[in-house]
């Protein structure tokens, strides 16, 4: 906001501070270019298009992800295609949309869902998850900052639980580039967002009781996602774990697993495994049985190392 | 306690049709008429209206013998088009819905570009992407057409409101026919141009069908122009068959909104004479009957009685223009038929900013399969 005057910050509930306080503070330092919308997110999106096509930078919150279907259209025929459809004349590249996202313990069928393999298969879209404050920090500005539209989940439950120095001042972390969490020789565990703490917490128990030594990758961007670093890490590791809370079928993990298969083929030791969410809506009572917890995790572990 | 509305019927009060030339073009007397038009201005006006009908016909046919897949004429609404084009200021941002390349017209897109886009050439800036009659130019401040209904609408709000905040002297012009209207975008649109307070003219063309669906299975309230005044924006009904009130009603929308940084939305009530598009037939869904008595009423003939009686033209000037402009069409189609389309490369670039690495490896994979197998390429597509 300070080095772009033509950032603006705007949805619903955002001047007050946001219902998740991320946006506290804009509106007394920025005055209007930190506005309340009216509560409809097909306007959000579609009015933050209009913006980015006079050459500003908006800034879109959608309330909770569970609620952003309403753009799917405006995100998907529009903002995505806007590039490509004029040759480049015209685009909606400064646009980004932030959306809460994932469980949160009590948030049942609509205010936990894990939405990202939508808007995966939108070819146009960049598709960014964070794993904390430090790493929100620096992808969202390279987002906002990115000429291409993007989407960025913030898991919720990291809001409140997730503490970290954070370097003040301005600084980006590349889009399209996992992150190595642990180094480790037996398997390949990837994530994304909360999932990732699931992940580490699996892999130091498995280190500790079974001798395991996993590689842990925070993917932080799914779409395009880092083929590199995965690719290199499963032909280190020879085996391959995706795990993530949205529902199993059709999940990002379906596409990691399909390319990692064809790509790793012969060095592969086990057969990828996934490790997800049921293929039910997000429900309340059950979540600790939906959720792909660390135990879910430890046990996909020991049986894959054992194939 | 009292409730308000209802369903319309014959005797229920409607919002009243600004129009200053009657049914035949004769100009109505005492009527209101803030921006006259001179004999330049009425020309060139009446010049593109006919241009556009004549550019129209010969690209819907040239659809029909198979040059390309598809087109869309917008006859019977060249007034409301073309009025509504020549109300607003070169720099405003048009984002228009298909019917509306009057507008190009009369900004000065040229035939060869529209026979480019037509044909889906290497000269067009789509690149050959989409489907025909998807134009946009931005040189003449005109967005890039998209099919989806409504979804423009959003846009030239959120586009009016940059403007309102550069400070700019311009305003975002959207166009819409009464069935997009429908969309839930419709009202998103609306109101958040009213409570943000957003530069924007709506305008509606009211041309009676949204393909096989009449108006009145559309809305059961008084039309389009109504619901302005629901989100707190002024709004205003017109002739759209007279081409002089479209452009005093568009003139005057955009002083209001610039003057009052808020939006305007103009309703122009007109007839779509032709078919949806070469896709469709009409006479499945409506009568002749119907059709005989609105071309009766063609806007264009309108306009150019009024010019007759004016003596600003004539027939012999009718004829040149009409002959002329058929020529440079046909030409402009010929030239264009035979420019190289795009290279295999353009279906890959401009997905993003700089193409990722699964889309240079998927561009290597399709060249290889456009050698292996030369006939899925087009004859005149590059191969790189």
């Amino acid at each position: 906001m300070d080095s772009n005057d033509k950032a603006l910050v705007f949805g619903e509930d955002v001047a007050f501070g946001g219902v998740f306080r991320c946006t506290v503070g804009l509106l007394e330092r920025y005055g209007r270019r930190c506005f309340n919308t009216p509560l409809c997110e097909q306007g959000i999106v579609g009015f933050g298009i209009g913006l980015a096509t006079q050459g500003y930078t908006p800034i879109a919150e959608i309330q909770f992800a569970d609620y952003i279907y309403p753009a799917f259209d405006q995100l998907v025929n529009e903002a995505a295609k806007y590039r490509y459809r004029s040759g480049g004349t015209f685009t909606a590249g400064g646009l980004t949309v932030r959306a809460p996202y994932g469980a949160v313990g009590h948030g049942g069928h609509y205010h936990s869902q894990s939405v990202e393999s939508f808007f995966t298969h939108v070819p146009g879209l960049k598709v960014v998850v964070p794993s904390s404050p430090a790493q929100a920090k620096g992808l969202l500005l390279s987002c906002i900052q990115d000429p291409d539209p993007c989407i960025f989940f913030e898991p919720k439950m990291l809001y409140r639980t997730s503490v970290e120095e954070v370097p003040v001042g301005e600084y980006t972390i590349p889009l399209g580039q996992a992150q190595m969490l642990r180094e480790g020789a037996d398997i390949t565990l990837i994530g994304w967002g909360a999932q990732v703490h699931v992940l580490a917490q699996a892999a130091q128990a498995v280190a500790d009781a079974d001798g395991i030594s996993c590689e842990v990758l925070d993917l932080r961007t799914l779409l395009p996602w880092d083929v590199q670093a995965v690719t290199a890490s499963v032909n280190k590791t020879g085996r391959l774990l995706v795990s993530h809370e949205a529902p199993l079928s059709s999940g990002f993990g379906a596409e990691l697993v399909a390319e990692v298969s064809r790509r790793c083929f012969l060095r592969l030791e086990a057969p990828p495994v996934r490790v997800c969410g049921s293929d039910t809506p997000f429900p309340l009572v059950f979540e600790p049985l939906y959720l792909p917890g660390v135990e879910r995790v430890v046990d996909a572990i020991r049986a894959t190392v054992r194939f | 306690m009292e409730f308000l509305g209802g369903p319309l019927t014959p005797s229920s009060p409607r919002i009243p049709c600004y129009r200053t030339l009657d049914g035949t073009g004769k100009h109505i007397p005492d009527a209101v008429v803030p921006h006259d038009l001179q004999q330049q201005d009425a020309v060139a006006l009446y010049t593109a209206m006919a241009k556009l009908q004549v550019m129209d016909t010969i690209c819907y046919d040239a659809q029909r013998q198979g040059r390309f897949s598809f087109f869309m004429t917008c006859a019977g609404e060249e007034a409301t088009v073309v009025g509504s084009a020549a109300g607003l200021d070169p720099r405003d941002m048009v984002f228009s819905q298909y019917r509306e390349h009057g507008v190009l017209l009369w900004r000065g897109f040229s035939f060869d570009d529209f026979a480019n886009q037509l044909y889906g050439n290497s000269l067009e800036p789509g690149q050959g992407r989409q489907m025909p009659i998807h134009y946009g130019s931005k040189e003449l401040n005109y967005q890039t057409v998209s099919s989806p209904l409504a979804t423009q609408l959003p846009h030239a709000a959120g586009a009016a409101y940059a403007m309102k905040l550069d400070g700019a002297d311009t305003v975002a012009a959207a166009y819409f026919g009464e069935g997009a209207s429908s969309e839930g975008d419709f009202h998103a649109a609306l109101n958040f141009a009213a409570t943000l307070g957003a530069p924007c003219l709506f305008i509606c063309r009211n041309n009676g069908y949204a393909i096989s669906t009449p108006a009145n299975e559309q809305y059961a309230g008084d039309g389009i122009a109504c619901r302005g005044t629901a989100y707190g924006m002024p709004a205003i009904r017109v002739d759209g068959g007279d081409a002089r009130a479209v452009y005093c009603a568009t003139r005057a929308a955009r002083e209001i909104a610039l003057r009052d940084g808020c939006p305007v939305l103009i309703e122009a009530m007109s007839y779509r004479s032709g078919h949806h598009s070469t896709s469709d037939d009409s006479s499945r869904y409506r009568t002749r009957e119907e059709m005989v008595a609105w071309r009766a009423r063609d806007p264009v003939v309108r306009f150019r009685h009024w010019l007759v009686a004016n003596a600003w033209w004539d027939e012999e000037r009718e004829k040149q223009l009409r002959h002329a402009t058929r020529q440079q069409v046909i030409e402009a189609l010929e030239k264009a038929s035979k420019v190289a389309k795009p290279p295999v490369s353009a279906l890959f670039s401009d997905v993003y900013a700089d193409m990722p690495w699964h889309l240079q490896e998927q561009l290597q994979e399709t060249l290889q399969v456009a050698r292996r197998h030369p006939h899925l390429c087009p004859p005149d597509m590059p191969v790189q």
